[in-house]
């Protein structure tokens, strides 16, 4: 009975660790979908670049863990906005298939600079001192990373829905998702906002990457290899929705971990194939409209 | 001219807009007439066959994309339907030719009818289920259904070979006479053939009242539906023929190479084909019989050299083909005609 407890208890901390990770490089992505319309298929490379920019200044230049994050998000985040000025813009409204071929054109640019500035091999990824080895939470160790991976999550969701909440800014994405026409003829500067909340989604993904590379390394692959995983979070999650992403981050993150540790043979078929149900049931996501 | 196309209503009609009218009636009648310029790509693939007898190994590939990149074309460019997940039909119908050949049935043509049969059937059972939804649903439950495919393969080591393919395939001779010899002379000819009956089909497809339709339910569903259109059905139609012809593509890639990798269900497969559609044109029947040659001779030549730098010259040219060039080579071939034609 402890062994199934104990079994228990581990898939769902290393499933949330991962669902944390998860939430945020996709939640930008949602954001995107939903509010441009846009299917953008290279939301991973931000993460990747995310995740290239923290382990290189950390490992060649010694800069410390936070700030390595702090500029990476920055960088990101900046790149983001010129991509988002001079391409994504021209292919709002357009056709979903445009959107589709310009954005894994976009994919393959970035997997062939990551491969020949950083080699085909996964970036070694070195958490500071205090974040290594194992805590104890009084009734079992665990990884210590992967808690302050968890904690991290729990406090960027509280902060990020607060702020949808409450700020005026997030009153104006709600706005813009629900009514976009509506919304510019209230007044609202929708143009600055797409820029905007795409530099906010390429950020928290750049972050994701970075703070995640222990659970998803970083390498040429990235962008396509986990593009599946994103797509899911976001399709399942709901288009244009902040919450939807985070429980469809859960049900992947935990279902994932635990169809790897029950039945290694065919978790990852199982797990498309709910994805595939779950979508035949509600297309547009748990949280969208149905 | 009114909308009904009935004069007498009082309104005089111009000479010159009858003349137009008429006009127009007269090409869109005319449309579906051979012309004389589709027979240069049968031209020049005979002319391959005699001018580079070396390349004839690729050349049969290249065949068999073609007839892939056709079938794209159907479902795409025709009904509308944007999909990442075509090689789930590609690789079934591999798979279906390979086994045949492994296990003592190597009847080509017989492999490519069951090929046919097994993608046709797998278009149509998990068409009936995804083809429910629309945009971004249906794009990842395209993508879902390959990838379901793809693991499947990977796993069942015992039927597949799983990542290490599918071996020990025999061929028997085309019509038990003309045997796959190591130049690829009959690969090259069997799947001109092939390709040259495929393309038949989907130019009277497209052309006919039912190719019609599925061109209008792109363009408006809601409409068609409206006018009394059965949309699903017409949509399920077209994806499960556009199945079983990216299904005997596949079983042409596995008999010419007597192999079947797992890549054959993979993403490159579905993502490749879309490029290269892209690049020839999509939604004009002839888009891979440019864009394929293109792609794989130009790959063949690079890739070798250094497949890191391809993959970043490929997605340059996604790009800029997305953003200047709208309808790939056949896309701005047709702009340029029309431009000379209005400078007359």
């Amino acid at each position: 009975m402890s062994e199934i407890f104990a079994a228990s208890v581990s898939i769902l901390f290393h499933g949330l660790a991962f669902a944390m990770v998860l939430y945020l490089i996709s939640v930008g992505l949602s954001v995107t979908m939903g509010l441009m319309g846009f299917v953008n298929l290279a939301h991973g490379v931000f993460a990747m670049f995310g995740g290239y920019a923290a382990t290189t200044l950390m490992s060649v230049y010694g800069v410390p863990f936070p700030l390595a994050l702090a500029a990476a998000v920055v960088l990101v985040a900046a790149a983001s906005v010129v991509c988002e000025r001079v391409l994504y813009r021209r292919l709002y409204g357009g056709a979903e298939l445009d959107q589709v071929l310009m954005t894994i054109g976009l994919v393959f640019m970035a997997a062939a600079s990551a491969k020949y500035f950083w080699g085909p091999l996964a970036q070694p990824f070195q958490p500071p001192e205090i974040l290594r080895g194992q805590i104890d939470l009084g009734f079992r160790e665990f990884p210590t990373y992967r808690s302050f991976l968890i904690l991290c999550g729990a406090v960027l969701v509280t902060a990020l829905w607060l702020g949808l909440d409450r700020t005026v800014f997030g009153a104006k994405i709600r706005a813009a998702v629900d009514n976009l026409r509506m919304a510019q003829a209230v007044g609202i500067n929708t143009s600055r906002l797409f820029t905007l909340s795409f530099a906010l989604g390429s950020g928290l993904a750049a972050l994701g990457g970075g703070l995640g590379a222990e659970i998803l390394p970083i390498y040429p692959g990235y962008p396509t290899d986990y593009l599946v995983d994103f797509l899911i979070v976001v399709s399942v999650g709901g288009l244009g929705s902040i919450r939807g992403p985070f429980f469809a981050a859960l049900l992947l993150g935990v279902s994932d971990t635990a169809f790897k540790y029950l039945l290694p043979e065919l978790g990852s078929f199982f797990i498309y194939a709910l994805t595939l149900a779950l979508l035949m049931w509600r297309p547009r996501g748990l949280v969208g409209p149905s | 001219m009114n909308r009904n196309g009935v004069s007498g209503t009082g309104v005089t009609i111009s000479e010159a807009a009858k003349q137009a009218a008429a006009r127009r009636m007269e090409i869109f009648a005319r449309r579906h007439r051979f012309k004389i310029v589709e027979v240069v790509p049968w031209v020049v693939a005979l002319a391959v066959f005699f001018a580079f007898p070396n390349y004839l190994a690729l050349g049969a590939q290249i065949l068999a994309t073609v007839l892939y990149a056709l079938s794209l074309d159907l479902v795409l460019g025709y009904a509308g339907i944007v999909t990442l997940g075509h090689a789930a039909f590609f690789g079934t119908g591999a798979y279906a030719a390979g086994l045949m050949a492994a296990h003592g049935m190597g009847e080509p043509f017989l492999g490519l009818a069951v090929a046919a049969l097994a993608a046709a059937a797998v278009g149509f059972v998990t068409g009936s289920i995804i083809l429910r939804t629309h945009g971004l649903p249906l794009l990842m439950q395209t993508l879902m259904v390959a990838t379901m495919l793809y693991e499947l393969a990977n796993k069942a080591n015992s039927i597949t070979g799983g990542a290490d393919g599918l071996q020990g395939m025999a061929v028997k001779p085309v019509f038990g006479l003309f045997r796959f010899d190591l130049y690829g002379r009959t690969a090259y000819l069997y799947c001109l053939g092939v390709l040259f009956v495929g393309w038949l089909v989907v130019r009277r497809i497209v052309h006919s009242p039912f190719g019609r339709s599925l061109t209008g339910i792109r363009e408006n569903e809601a409409r068609m539906h409206a006018i009394g259109t059965p949309v699903f059905r017409r949509r399920l139609t077209a994806y499960s023929i556009s199945a079983a012809l990216a299904g005997i593509a596949g079983a042409l890639v596995a008999q010419t190479t007597q192999f079947v990798a797992v890549d054959a269900l993979g993403f490159e497969r579905s993502g490749n084909i879309l490029i290269m559609l892209l690049l020839g044109g999509i939604g004009r029947l002839y888009g891979g019989f440019i864009g394929v040659p293109l792609y794989m001779i130009a790959q063949d030549r690079f890739a070798e050299i250094d497949p890191v730098y391809w993959y970043f010259w490929i997605g340059l040219l996604l790009v800029l083909v997305v953003m200047f060039a709208r309808g790939g080579a056949l896309g701005v071939a047709e702009r340029l005609m029309r431009r000379r034609d209005a400078g007359q």
